[in-house]
């Protein structure tokens, strides 16, 4: 990993991180439930996710989850800040087929990145972060739970609509491949 | 919007003296006992020890009292939340029930669950002083030095600190894109219907992250062309050497986690059961 990682991923990570920061501070929906927002900063991190691959991905997860929660609450949740680690990390791993920089990015791509994101979330968000929570705050077990999952819809949503709209904005600005045709 | 974000603030202090990797070493030592650990003498222990280092760090209570208020309603909430769904999480863990007050069903109220909920508190709280210390009293580009120090890759360390030292410029941007799109009528607040306001925060997304990719692109470059990433090692401006302190910081931190693990797993367990 040390030597592969190329500038242009490290300075993603960095920039990635920041961007993250942000959205997760100033950018989040209420849903009207109490406590669940639809939080943008997700679905950004699927976005850059698929863009830079599943290193930049994961990392984005968890320097800007981690940074977020220092620098808003003071402490970090460990538990929540592995699973943005994980779903950043497994997005683009299973995203690379998408391959977004030929500008491609129609029904069949729109429904593969929906398909990967919803299966890596719900691991994220209804195991993983429920399980984490009780391994290491021994919090109560069907609390966590339903708390993993309003939050795993709330974010399957955000990735869902927004992630997908921010990839279909990207494709447009890239050059199709095979968009030079011989002239006779 | 109010600038409410922490950040480095420069004082002059015992704990602002110690080098990045020390405190990096501390926090990470710190927040794996509070992890690891509910035996409430530890977790009180820690409690102490880190209001004593605050009062050394000289960082004022007013700095930090926006955080402070979001906590504080987060770990109530969190009470409330936890004694909603699970009122018996205590008696099953300690394995006894002593009554305070009876409720209606399972909603009475033990001890056992009382001292459970105080102790989940406490280890939410104690690790808030060391995260919070660790941020305001280490400078962003000392951390990359540290945390190459600790052995994380450098490129990772310049990760770290690219972050740090672009939140401010990237809150700036956000502020101006949101500011132009409710100028030219977009409503942000909670006014609008939730699919409309779905549409409107992706109006401010959108420039937001495509310049920021701009922001990639002109930054990697400038790296390429400084030769970013040749060598395997690098040095750095604001590294600190370890001084006495330092060590004698790090042995006593050492020495502190090696105790609070033998006397929170000792038993075989790590909840301490008083009753």
């Amino acid at each position: 990993m040390k030597s592969n990682l190329s500038i242009r991923t490290i300075v993603a990570i960095g920039i990635g991180a920041a961007v993250y920061v942000i959205l997760g501070r100033f950018l989040t929906i209420p849903t009207g439930i109490p406590n669940t927002n639809i939080e943008t900063a997700v679905a950004f991190l699927a976005f850059m996710a698929v863009l830079f691959g599943p290193i930049a991905g994961g990392l984005i997860g968890l320097l800007g989850h981690a940074l977020k929660d220092v620098l808003l609450w003071g402490s970090i949740w460990w538990s929540w800040v592995f699973v943005s680690l994980f779903i950043g990390l497994f997005i683009g791993l299973f995203a690379r087929r998408i391959a977004i920089e030929n500008g491609e990015f129609g029904t069949k791509q729109i429904i593969s990145f929906n398909v990967v994101q919803v299966i890596v979330q719900v691991i994220g968000w209804f195991l993983l972060a429920p399980l984490l929570d009780i391994i290491i705050y021994a919090e109560p077990a069907n609390k966590v739970f339903t708390q993993g999952a309003v939050a795993g819809v709330s974010n399957i949503i955000s990735v869902g609509v927004i992630g997908t709209i921010l990839l279909a904005a990207y494709a447009k600005t890239q050059t199709k491949g095979n968009s030079l045709s011989k002239e006779a | 919007m109010a600038v409410n974000i922490l950040g480095y603030m420069e004082r002059t202090s015992p704990i602002h003296k110690l080098s990045g990797i020390t405190k990096l070493i501390v926090f990470i030592i710190w927040s794996s006992i509070a992890m690891l650990t509910y035996d409430t003498r530890v977790l009180l222990v820690l409690l102490i020890a880190s209001l004593v280092i605050f009062q050394l760090s000289k960082i004022q209570l007013k700095d930090i009292s926006f955080v402070l208020m979001i906590i504080l309603a987060f770990l109530a909430l969190n009470n409330v939340a936890i004694y909603v769904f699970s009122p018996q999480e205590g008696v099953q863990i300690y394995g006894s029930s002593h009554v305070i007050w009876d409720g209606a069903g399972r909603y009475n109220l033990t001890w056992e669950q009382l001292f459970y909920q105080i102790n989940i508190t406490l280890k939410y709280f104690v690790v808030i002083p060391a995260a919070l210390l660790f941020i305001l009293t280490t400078h962003p580009s000392e951390l990359a030095a540290s945390l190459n120090k600790v052995g994380i890759s450098y490129k990772i360390g310049i990760a770290v600190s690219l972050a740090l030292r672009y939140i401010p410029d990237i809150q700036r941007d956000f502020r101006t894109i949101a500011q132009v799109q409710q100028t030219r009528g977009i409503d942000l607040s909670k006014n609008e219907k939730l699919t409309k306001r779905l549409k409107n925060v992706i109006s401010i997304m959108v420039p937001l992250i495509f310049s920021s990719l701009d922001r990639i692109e002109v930054i990697s470059n400038a790296m390429e062309l400084r030769s970013f990433g040749k060598h395997k090692k690098r040095t750095w401006y604001s590294a600190r050497p370890l001084l006495k302190v330092d060590t004698i910081t790090l042995i006593i931190s050492l020495v502190f986690f090696i105790v609070a693990m033998v006397i929170t797993f000792h038993d075989g367990d790590r909840f301490y059961n008083p009753f």
